[in-house]
């Protein structure tokens, strides 16, 4: 079956709903989304959205840039910075003027408290920037954005997970899609097409990401030929559940709680002495696991999964009540800990890609040397980069609706020159003959073992410390489970919801983010935010101050660069 | 430790009616009941249709009836079922819903009744060309609880009332509107009474408390559906007029 929009929006998370509501405005606009919309990870994001406001005290965009540039490692496009941080202040009171119901201050106003590596006067000390709706931000964002696409009569296929792209030489022409109730693949023709997929932190063992952070979106268009940018740098955040991954927002040290090792000891001042807990994500999750090769862990073995203590203690039950009560009651269904009376045992949890489909401050996808065009992406499956080597807390929400709106806003004009493409029924045989393979063939191997070797390669040799000869290791290992993987079967032989297809699917594109990401992170050999190197410990700018794009070509990675825009601060060291 | 899943089984494609099928899994009490579902359709059998993303109980996917209590797979652990080595637990869909597959049921009723309430804002006074709407604390906090739901339809299958009544709208499409009633910025009950001032809106509701008792985001359902029929009340007695439950006597 065909159908005809003018835009077509892959994804129902924020970045999704967001360009749908401002394209639908004047294009004739569909969004197909694997997930229906409400269930969309962006629910999932705890502690607020980073906007100079300045509710609280003093803050500019400015500032917010710059910390943002810093945070990354120098390795933000600073302009896309700049434009980010001011627009989302904008975003912020348009989401407010939309019903989204931010928590409040005395005055009325919409509440703020400080976040990680967020500050006044380019990193004085720490500032009250992150908005928030108590511990469940994401959720708020996610609910008001679907709510006002219902209002606004945005047209959805829900439970439709995209299988190919379609282009014409550099120009994009529509997306074929697999319809879980039928098991029929829909080709959806359009002038533009936006990818707001989201991550895929379910390439990793730990990790706060749901079952659905596949990567399909990127997988899809590096298949297609697109390099994917700086896949190296992937965030470990480092309050996850001990065991689980489950995340505990920064929130929790936004309000005062204090990260402890075995020894009860606050170690975070030897690491960080300015913003100490508040540092950014990728140090504080090094500091961790520096404790724990110590031995300073909870259980003190030195294992890569021992833990150490978030203490909330201190702040009394009417805080952690008020404040973080997701958290409370994650805390108490998973740990049975009560974060009012005693510390939370948590380790670092693979949390954001900061890398993705290389995209430019209107999120058309753009690798430095090529525009294609009518082909868009925004959100975390996109790169612009405004979070370099180390995306800040808060900065994935900003992310979301800044980049999300102005994708749409620009897929609103753009539409209104292009002409559709030429598309056939016969276009979806190269995705009926995968599918068909995959029903056909005879091997019997379950995704279980193959998913399960992939998430624990990826966690251990691919983790917050890494070395060449173990991310060498890496790459070889995915290479493998890519050849096992050919000889998985799929064991539903039905057409109506037979989920069992979309999951295999989604290891096959778990699979080949994987090896992009390992390889890129062999390659790059210099330590910078979120690619930590125990044998290149230092940033290294003469050399490595850029981009990486990576390309899949069959079992190999071709790798290239596109220069970092450092127009605006010139790199320093980052101390904190 | 060993369990059984026994699982409700279902695919209207070739099976002329429900039956269970048992699966052994090995556990641990931390586990989550979606642990044990992944483990099955990811190393015995992949024929086993449910859904689930982000396993943790925000995203409102995987809602079943869990030895006949509606509950998210995701949030419930062996330990909580006080399972012994060996035992059993009973797993099956949602009610009120059809059956797609499985464990899957299809949404679409629920999600229109959600639908039908306006669940979206519907502001009181223009935007504000600086900055946000004013709110105080206070009055953000009157309209918190209905703010959490995740659409998950727990209640919605619990519910006693919809075995006799399926227009009923049901709990979750009135916590979605009372998100909207006590928001001080939004038009509020006017903008939404010809749904909720009607046979099917609030006034079905027996006050079983059975939607209150399955919530996985613990909200207090009943309380705020027996709220909104007396903020009905009051709005139709300051106008002197009769509220629908009035007219039916």
């Amino acid at each position: 079956m065909i159908h005809e929009f003018d835009a077509v929006i892959v994804g129902a998370g924020g970045a999704g709903l967001y360009a749908a509501l401002e394209a639908s405005k004047t294009a004739k606009t569909a969004v197909v989304s694997k997930l229906y919309p409400q269930r969309s990870h962006t629910g999932a994001a705890q502690g607020g959205i980073g906007a100079a406001l300045g509710n609280v005290e003093d803050d500019s965009p400015e500032w917010h840039a710059f910390d943002t540039v810093k945070g990354g490692d120098y390795l933000v496009d600073q302009n896309a910075a700049k434009v980010r941080a001011e627009d989302a202040v904008r975003a912020v009171y348009d989401l407010e003027h939309r019903g989204l119901p931010f928590s409040r201050l005395e005055t009325g106003k919409i509440a703020q408290r400080r976040f990680g590596g967020h500050t006044h006067h380019f990193g004085e000390g720490a500032v009250h920037r992150s908005c928030y709706a108590a511990d469940r931000t994401g959720h708020m964002i996610l609910q008001t954005l679907y709510q006002q696409c219902v209002k606004n009569d945005v047209e959805f296929y829900d439970e439709y997970q995209v299988v190919d792209l379609l282009m014409d030489g550099t120009t994009v022409k529509g997306i074929v899609t697999f319809e879980l109730k039928t098991g029929e693949l829909h080709i959806f023709k359009a002038k533009a097409v936006l990818f707001a997929t989201g991550g895929f932190g379910r390439m990793f063992k730990i990790t706060s990401n749901a079952h659905a952070n596949t990567g399909d979106g990127p997988a899809i268009l590096a298949r297609a030929g697109i390099p994917m940018e700086d896949m190296e740098f992937f965030q470990f955040h480092p309050t996850g559940i001990l065991g689980m991954g489950i995340l505990i927002t920064e929130g929790v040290r936004g309000e005062g709680g204090i990260l402890k090792n075995r020894d009860g000891e606050r170690f975070m001042e030897r690491y960080a002495p300015t913003l100490l807990d508040l540092a950014p994500r990728d140090m504080v999750s090094r500091a961790i696991m520096t404790e724990v090769a110590a031995g300073k862990g909870v259980r003190g073995d030195k294992k890569i999964d021992d833990y150490v203590w978030l203490d909330a203690s201190h702040l009394g039950r009417e805080v952690v009540e008020h404040k973080i009560p997701d958290i409370a009651d994650f805390c108490k269904t998973y740990l049975a800990v009560d974060p009012a009376e005693e510390a939370m045992p948590v380790q670092p949890t693979a949390h954001y890609a900061m890398g993705g489909i290389p995209t430019d401050v209107d999120g058309r996808v753009d690798t430095g040397k090529q525009v294609y065009d009518g082909l868009y992406a925004a959100g975390e499956a996109a790169c612009v980069s405004v979070h370099g080597a180390n995306r800040l807390g808060t900065n994935s929400l900003v992310d979301l609706i800044v980049y999300g709106r102005r994708a749409g806003m620009h897929i609103a004009e753009y539409v209104k020159h292009a002409s559709h493409g030429t598309v056939r029924e016969s276009d979806t045989d190269h995705a009926r003959e995968r599918i068909d393979v995959l029903r056909n063939r005879k091997g019997g191997r379950h995704v279980g073992p193959i998913m399960q070797r992939m998430q624990e390669v990826m966690m251990e040799k691919v983790g917050v410390y890494r070395t060449q000869s173990e991310m060498d290791a890496a790459v070889k290992e995915i290479q493998n489970l890519r050849e096992e993987f050919k000889e998985v079967t799929v064991q539903d032989t039905g057409d109506g919801f037979n989920s069992e297809v979309l999951q295999i699917m989604e290891l096959e594109n778990l699979l080949d983010l994987s090896l992009i990401t390992a390889a890129s992170a062999a390659n790059r050999t210099e330590s910078r935010g979120a690619h930590a190197r125990d044998d290149y410990p230092d940033r290294d700018d003469p050399n490595w101050l850029k981009h990486t794009l990576a390309g899949l070509d069959a079992d190999q990675v071709s790798i290239d660069y596109k220069p970092v825009d450092v127009s605006i601060w010139k790199p320093k060291p980052r101390k904190y | 430790m060993k369990v059984t899943l026994a699982i409700q089984r279902h695919n209207p494609e070739i099976d002329s009616a429900p039956h269970v099928e048992n699966y052994e899994v090995d556990v641990k009490p931390t586990h989550r009941i979606l642990d044990a579902l992944m483990d099955i359709t990811q190393n015995q059998d992949g024929t086993l249709g449910y859904r689930r993303s982000c396993a943790h109980g925000v995203c409102g996917s995987d809602a079943m009836r869990i030895n006949g209590r509606e509950k998210l797979a995701c949030k419930t652990l062996f330990k909580d079922l006080e399972l012994d080595e060996g035992g059993t637990v009973q797993i099956e869909p949602l009610r009120h819903l059809d059956i797609q597959k499985d464990l899957m049921v299809d949404q679409s009723t629920f999600f229109k009744k959600f639908r039908s309430v306006q669940p979206y804002f519907v502001p009181k006074a223009a935007e504000p060309e600086d900055g946000e709407y004013i709110q105080s604390p206070e009055e953000r906090a009157l309209f918190d609880e209905a703010t959490k739901c995740i659409n998950c339809a727990a209640c919605y299958s619990a519910c006693p009332v919809l075995d006799k009544n399926p227009n009923f709208v049901g709990p979750q499409a009135i916590v979605a509107a009372a998100r909207f009633v006590n928001d001080s910025r939004d038009q509020g009950l006017e903008a939404r009474l010809d749904v909720l001032d009607t046979e099917n809106g609030v006034w079905p509701c027996e006050s079983h408390f059975e939607c209150t008792r399955v919530c996985p985001r613990d909200i207090k359902i009943t309380k705020l559906i027996n709220l909104t029929k007396r903020q009905i009340k009051k709005y139709r007695d300051a106008r002197g007029e009769q509220t629908a439950e009035e007219r039916a006597q």
